[in-house]
């Protein structure tokens, strides 16, 4: 048999909003003009959320912390493309999303001051917990996406990964199942370029991430991450298609502003001049130029938001620091086991708890 | 009144009957559809229920970790893990995720997952074909750790794991598969957590699950003493109980299982016994073992794997102390 050529592939990159504040009219999604703002304040509330966070764990008030700084187009353009009843599967970087997703502020503020209280799942519905170890949780959203399917449901899972997760194994293992059971899963992939200090470069040989999506024979497709818009966009289309039943995988190009997590300092491994290139593309400063234009955004409007933030982000701090001051260690031994087993009963009289019965 | 079956007939009937009983029960693993398992445990259950039975992508990470997805959605997982030292590659999903979904979430979210997989050694299979990695298992919070050592013990124990709320690790002697035939039940359910004596006696107490149950029984019929043979079938939640009421009469006590000896469950269930019963011996805790080197292939494999010969010497030291 002669030498033949027997696949070929293209990765498409969307891009609405560009850095020079020009717009591709064709490709503005319809939202209304109150959608239009809650974008922009969901942005702004998170940004102001991860800046509080972290300047509560300098004076010591709170544990580590993961923020999102940079990312919030990314997260917050996708996660407003769900409906009500589909799923998110977060990583731990995730907070603009789960804030979009309807969780209250003060449950993010809880989890990083060391309360399992915060990864509770309200209801026990269309969320799964923060993951701690780096790519794990795409897995678990192909489970969903399949399970939905297998139940005759619609409802889709998306899931969040960075960069860096996309060489560890699980990753492909999602991709490649999610492929074979038509599983309603949507991999957001936030390529925000750092894996801690490690630089795309030195992650893969790939010149895309999305690319990875098509050895396991689903569509790979990269978007502005910065562009609020155009993720919207991209990731509505994803989320129609693993409704149907064809996953997508798609790679929002980003940058993570801030450090890894409060425990990281990036000054070890990132230029400064790298950093001021990405400031002047920050996606909230980018879409609320875009709102001025269209008449959206006045100066009033812009301090209304920015108090109302500040108020909700303050008493969510309060109400997280109340329930630091009620918690009962004994708690830890009640959720381990539905009925907790003899051994751990003995633990746990022996710990002072007082076993039922 | 039920048939005789086989181990592996036994695993495959309760499989029927789960998912005949529960629409959320889905089937799973490497090879379990069409091919009907490698040792044909899932044999014809495609068949019957296509919308619930599948084939897996070689991905052992991947069958963990969408069970912990299923069972968001309401379904319960029954995957395959063809032979334990496969679960090794999904093994941080086990114990990352698996295990800790209920606590993580506060109750929340759970994973009643039941994930079957053979192990051990006897029938002359390749490298990592025949480990005991139980003590692993155990030693993650979260996890119930089960042990077969009968068709009818299988019935009964894989129905209530199951039917579990919480996670189980379900693991399967492939010697005993196809080794004898016993009646089964119907409707058989065995409570997770109670231990079985499986034969009475006063002088010594011997603690063996699994495979080494079924070596246990045939050493005691050549010892000329009265031997209690108590099969604890679950290592998580163990029956603590049920052995050192067991120690307390006889005042003897030997452990015996496939798996090396550091840090293995021996250990565990010695401590237990020098906590409750500790005035009762009349003996130290006798051992016996697999050694600490990896289980060697088959040309070595039986001088690895406690034998009837080994287990009786246990025996006779812990009756011969004084």
């Amino acid at each position: 048999m002669p030498e033949e050529e027997r696949a070929q592939f293209t990765i498409r990159s969307v891009q609405v909003l560009s850095e020079d504040e020009s717009v591709d009219e064709e490709l503005v999604p319809s939202l209304s003009d109150e959608q239009l703002l809650e974008l922009y304040e969901q942005m702004k509330r998170s940004r102001r959320l991860d800046e509080r966070a972290v300047s509560l764990q300098r004076r010591g008030e709170l544990g580590t912390y993961a923020p999102a700084i940079g990312q919030e187009a990314a997260q917050i353009g996708s996660a407003f493309a769900m409906a009500e009843d589909d799923w998110i599967v977060p990583s731990f970087r995730e907070q603009p999303a789960l804030l979009t997703r309807g969780t209250p502020p003060h449950r993010i503020l809880q989890y990083a001051l060391g309360m399992e209280e915060g990864a509770e799942i309200p209801g026990g519905e269309g969320a799964l917990p923060p993951a701690i170890p780096v790519g794990s949780q795409p897995l678990h959203a192909v489970g969903v996406g399949w399970g939905e399917a297998l139940q005759g449901r619609s409802n889709v899972a998306v899931t969040y990964f960075g960069d860096g997760a996309t060489s560890e194994g699980d990753v492909y293992e999602a991709l490649n199942i999610a492929g074979v059971y038509d599983a309603q899963t949507v991999f957001v992939c936030q390529n925000n370029r750092y894996a801690i200090s490690t630089r795309l470069e030195k992650q893969t040989d790939a010149e895309t991430l999305a690319q990875k999506a098509i050895a396991a024979g689903i569509e790979g497709i990269q978007v502005d991450g910065n562009d609020v818009l155009g993720v919207y966009r991209v990731v509505q289309d994803a989320i129609e298609s693993a409704r149907n039943g064809n996953p997508v995988m798609v790679e929002a190009l980003t940058y993570r502003r801030s450090m890894h997590t409060t425990s990281d300092d990036p000054s070890v491994y990132r230029e400064s001049e790298e950093e001021t290139e990405w400031e002047a593309r920050d996606p909230i400063v980018r879409f609320q130029v875009y709102l001025e234009n269209r008449g959206l955004l006045d100066e009033e409007t812009k301090a209304t938001i920015d108090d109302r933030v500040e108020s909700e982000i303050a008493e969510a701090i309060d109400l997280a620091k109340e329930g630091r001051e009620e918690i009962d260690p004994a708690d830890m031994f009640r959720h381990v086991y539905a009925e907790m087993p003899p051994e751990l009963e003995r633990q746990y009289e022996a710990f002072g708890g007082e076993v039922d019965g | 009144m039920g048939e005789r079956l086989r181990m592996i007939e036994a695993v495959r009937e309760t499989l029927r009957e789960e998912l005949e009983r529960d629409d959320g029960v889905v089937v799973y693993g490497e090879d379990v559809a069409r091919a009907g398992g490698v040792f044909r445990a899932t044999e014809g259950l495609a068949d019957d229920y296509p919308d619930r039975v599948f084939d897996a992508p070689v991905a052992e990470a991947g069958i963990v970790g969408v069970g912990v997805g299923l069972a968001a959605t309401g379904m319960r997982p029954v995957p395959e893990i063809q032979f334990q030292s496969f679960l090794y590659q999904g093994f941080h999903q086990l114990a990352q995720h698996v295990a800790r979904i209920r606590s993580r979430t506060r109750g929340t979210i759970s994973c009643p997952m039941t994930i079957r997989m053979p192990y051990g050694g006897g029938i002359h299979a390749l490298e990592l074909h025949s480990e005991s990695f139980e003590a692993g298992f155990a030693h993650i919070p979260g996890l119930q750790v089960v042990f077969p050592s009968s068709p009818a013990e299988t019935k009964g124990l894989l129905t209530s794991a199951i039917r579990s709320p919480d996670p189980v690790v379900f693991m399967e002697p492939t010697r005993l598969y196809r080794s004898f035939r016993e009646e089964v039940p119907d409707d058989h359910e065995i409570p997770l957590g109670e231990a079985r004596v499986a034969e009475a006696g006063d002088d010594v107490t011997v603690i063996a699950w699994g495979s080494m149950l079924r070596e246990t029984l045939d050493a005691v019929e050549e010892i000329d003493a009265s031997v209690e043979v108590v099969d604890p079938r679950t290592l998580y939640p163990l029956d603590t109980e049920t052995i050192t009421d067991s120690v307390k009469k006889t005042g003897r006590c030997v452990v015996v299982h496939e798996a090396p000896q550091t840090g293995g469950m021996a250990g565990e269930i010695t401590s237990r016994v020098n906590e409750e019963a500790f005035l009762y011996l009349e003996a130290p805790v006798e051992r016996v073992t697999g050694y600490d080197v990896p289980v060697p292939l088959f040309a070595r494999e039986d001088a690895y794997v406690p034998d009837a010969d080994r287990i009786e010497t246990g025996i006779r030291n812990a009756l011969e102390f004084s």
